[in-house]
Parts: structure tokens; C-alpha cells; sequence
């Protein structure tokens, strides 16, 4: 166990376990949009949705550590990577030109903890109805008698500042994406001519569906749009 | 030719440095960037001034020993050369050159522009020996080395040391390095037996001097005069979480 140890707190196993861990949470990610964008299909298919989840019970508490538990060694394990990095170069230089690194690799740090500060307030806003105790409180059923998700997220959009916050902070989960997801392949050795275009391609793409997706909800319901069966 | 050298003057390793502004003239374009440090520094030399302290060997780009950040690029921003192989051709008439010493805590500055790279060294002794068969002199092409692996090999080992990577990379991190010797020998028929171990103990050799990690920046690759490919960290990635996973101690 003492190699295993030791290999996962070297700078090589430390950089596979931020691509292990950023590739779970990208997971998350797709499934979580994937979950939310039934609000186009209707009030009934995203609240029997969202019942579905709350009654899965024992499932949906080990996903939920589970991911916290992911979300804190990602998170852990970059701050203490990027401190070690610092420290390696105590002097900086006068002059320094970048020829290939992109913003959003310079960035990953800064883009990443907007992105926790963004999943703070999320949580608060919707899942635990601390900013608006309107959304969790009893009232906020439909008439199956199941929590209203489809209502408290038009309610909540409805919003322009939180709107915008939301979208702002999808398109920083896409500039952490676009580098995070194209490095990943590097990071786990998987390196091939033929397998170029995933490393050219994947964060692009993946930040593409993930921001589109994201943010076609808060846009949709600012231009009007309430999913069928809602009732405001 | 004339041009306004902006150069790093640090008299010691704890000594505090700063950027010193020397007027050259009389510049050839055909003349190598050391060249015109060399003419600097006799000119320094004359004027009862300390010259330039600055690594240089070969001069015909394969020893790695002139490290130095041009214009904020190691061996300047022209790609794939070595400083002693950048000429002053490359630069405009008039123009302002900045000239400091590689970056990084595993390379302290010794003086001026040279830093010890003895961390390198360490890393490659790290890697302990290949084992090889006693006895009788071998017979030629005993061991059958295909063509495709001979070739690759040799395209990590023409890393020549220098530092460049850890001097452009915004982690110095000495990845590239690493990798390309662990690559290097990992493909031939003769380093398999201690390809595992080689691996594990250079890159614990790299994490105990204090380099730091890679976040896939691919800096190095293009500041490396040897153009050494990051492919090679993939297979260093691989190769050491392998060992690691499968090791009995």
C-alpha cells in the first residue's frame, strides 16, 4: 500500500488523479444537463423525474458522498499542486513570452474555484432553498403532490441577475472544460497520432455541449418560455 | 548591427541580481548570439569591468550547455535551435535584447546567466543501470532491434539535457526531460528489465528536486531545440502508473 501511496502523492499520480477525479465530475456534468433539459419536455417528465431521484434513497446518499468526496480531492489536490509549482519557481522572470499555452490553461485555477463559488450558491439557491425559502418550502408541489421542480426553476430564472449568473458561470465551466477535458487523454497516457483529434477536439466540444445546454435553460425562460403544465 | 542588451547580473548564488543595459555595436549578422556576448565581455574585460558569466561548450548545438532565456523564450524564440545557434540575423537592427538565466528552484543561479543543472544529472542517476550479458564480446545484431523502435527510441534520446523545459514551463516542471530518458531506453530490447523501476525512480528523483507538475501546458515541446515531442510524458505517465500499481514492495 506504501507505493500505491506514495505513487498517488507524486507529481505524476497527483496529475492522473485530477484527470480521474475531473473526468467523475464531468460525468456528473453530462448527467446533470442531461436530467435538466427534460424541462423542455414538460412539467410532468421533469418533476416524476425529480421523484425519482429523491426516491432512490440509499443510491442517491452514496452518489451524493461519492461525489463530494470526488469534488474535494479534485479541489484539494489542485491546490496543493499548484502551490508545489509556485514554490518551484521562487524567481520570476523579467521577460516571458508563451508561445502555445492557451488562457484557459493559464486559468484553470482561478476558472475551477469561481466554479465551486457557482455550486455553493446553486445548492443554496435550488436544492436547499436558502436564498429563496419559497422553493422548498411546502407549497411548492404540483398536483401530484411531488416537489415542483419545473415551477421553481422558471421562478428562479425568471431572475435576470440570477440568470446571469448562471450563464456566467457555464461559460467558466466551459473554459475549465475545454482545457480540462482535451488534457485529460494526455494525463492518463493516452497519447496516440490517431487519437490526436480528442485532444485537439474534446475539450471544444465537450465545453460546446455542456455551455449550450446549460445555459439554453436560464435563456429560455428570461425570452418566456414555461415548460407545459406549469402554472405560476 | 547595434543593440540595447538588457542583461541579468546576479554576482553569486544568494546574491540579489537585477537587468544591467549594455550599448553593443559592431555586430555582424552572421555573428552567433554567444559571439556577440563574447565581444560584450571583452569589451567589459577592457574597460576593467566583470565580464558576463555565461555556459557554453560545443557551440554547434548538441552539448545543452548554453542555457538562457532569450526575449522571454530559452535559446530564444526561434524554434528549434540552441542559443549558440541563433544568430544575430535573427534580430532587428537597433532592437532590445532581454538575456536572464533559467527559472527555477531546481536550477539555482550560480552567477549571472548560469545555473546548475546538477538536478539533471541526479534525476539520470536515478536511473540506475541497464543489464546487459557478460562475457564474450557480443555478435553484431544479436539483439534484434526493430526498425520502428530504433527509430523512436532515438527521437527521446536527442533530448540533449539542456533545461529548456523546465525554463519554459510556467510549473518548472522537468517532465519532458524525465520522460524523454525514461522513454528512451523504455523502447529498446535492453532496457526492459529495469523499465519499471528506471521508471518510479526518476520520477521520484524529479519530485525530491524540486521541479514542478505538469499541467499539460506543452510549453516545453516548443521551447525544446530538440523538439522533443510530449508524447513521451503520456508514455512516462503510463509507464510509471504501471509500475507503481503492479510493484510488490
Amino acid at each position: 500500500m506504501s507505493s500505491l501511496r506514495n505513487a498517488l502523492r507524486s507529481s505524476v499520480g497527483s496529475k492522473t488523479l485530477m484527470a480521474l477525479t475531473g473526468l467523475a465530475l464531468l460525468g456528473f456534468v453530462l448527467g446533470h444537463l442531461v436530467g435538466n433539459l427534460q424541462i423542455f419536455a414538460g412539467q410532468e417528465k421533469l418533476n416524476a423525474y425529480a421523484q425519482m431521484l429523491k426516491d432512490s434513497g440509499p443510491l442517491l446518499w452514496g452518489a451524493r458522498i461519492g461525489l463530494v468526496v470526488v469534488f474535494v480531492m479534485h479541489i484539494a489536490t489542485a491546490i496543493r499542486l499548484t502551490l508545489a509549482n509556485r514554490a518551484a519557481r521562487p524567481d520570476a522572470y523579467v521577460v516571458q513570452v508563451n508561445q502555445r499555452t492557451t488562457y484557459a490553461a493559464r486559468t484553470m485555477l482561478m476558472s475551477g474555484l469561481i466554479v465551486l463559488a457557482f455550486v455553493i450558491f446553486h445548492l443554496l439557491h435550488f436544492t436547499l432553498g436558502v436564498t429563496h425559502p419559497e422553493f422548498a418550502a411546502e407549497g411548492m408541489v404540483d398536483s401530484a403532490g411531488r416537489h415542483d421542480v419545473a415551477k421553481m426553476v422558471v421562478l428562479g430564472f425568471q431572475s435576470i441577475p440570477v440568470s446571469c449568473a448562471y450563464v456566467v458561470a457555464q461559460l467558466l465551466l466551459g473554459l475549465h472544460l475545454m482545457h480540462g477535458v482535451s488534457s485529460l487523454f494526455q494525463s492518463l497516457g493516452v497519447q496516440h497520432p490517431q487519437l490526436a483529434f480528442l485532444e485537439r477536439g474534446a475539450g471544444r466540444a465537450v465545453a460546446a455541449v455542456v455551455v449550450i445546454g446549460n445555459c439554453s435553460i436560464p435563456l429560455a425562460i428570461l425570452a418566456g418560455f414555461v415548460p407545459e403544465g406549469v402554472v405560476l | 548591427m547595434r543593440f540595447k542588451l538588457h542583461v541579468w547580473r546576479q554576482s553569486g548564488p544568494n546574491a540579489k541580481g537585477a537587468m544591467e543595459a549594455h550599448d553593443v555595436d559592431g555586430i555582424t549578422p552572421e555573428m552567433s548570439f554567444l559571439e556577440m556576448i563574447d565581444l560584450l565581455n571583452e569589451k567589459l574585460l577592457a574597460d576593467g569591468k566583470e565580464p558576463i558569466a555565461f555556459e557554453h561548450d560545443c557551440r554547434e548545438g548538441i552539448c545543452g550547455a548554453c542555457s538562457m532565456v532569450i526575449d522571454g523564450v530559452p535559446h530564444s524564440p526561434e524554434r528549434a535551435v540552441t542559443t549558440c545557434q541563433v544568430h544575430m540575423r535573427s534580430f532587428q537592427d537597433g532592437d532590445d535584447i532581454h538575456v536572464e538565466p533559467f527559472r527555477a528552484k531546481a536550477f539555482p543561479v550560480l552567477k549571472d546567466l548560469v545555473v546548475d543543472r546538477d538536478a539533471f544529472d541526479r534525476i539520470i542517476q536515478a536511473g540506475g543501470y541497464v543489464s546487459v550479458n557478460t562475457g564474450g564480446t557480443p555478435d553484431a545484431n544479436e539483439i534484434q532491434i526493430p526498425k520502428v523502435a530504433a527509430e523512436s527510441a532515438m527521437d527521446a534520446a536527442a533530448c540533449i539535457g539542456c533545461g529548456a523545459c523546465v525554463a519554459a514551463c510556467p510549473n518548472a516542471s522537468a517532465m519532458l526531460f524525465t520522460a524523454a530518458k525514461i522513454a528512451h531506453l523504455g523502447q529498446l530490447p535492453q532496457g526492459q528489465v529495469e523499465r519499471g523501476a528506471r521508471a518510479r525512480a526518476m520520477v521520484e528523483q524529479m519530485d525530491a528536486e524540486g521541479f514542478g507538475n505538469c499541467t499539460n501546458h506543452y510549453e516545453c515541446m516548443d521551447a525544446c531545440p530538440k523538439e522533443i515531442h510530449v508524447e513521451w510524458i503520456a508514455r512516462m505517465n503510463r509507464d510509471y502508473l504501471k509500475a507503481s500499481l503492479t510493484a510488490k514492495d
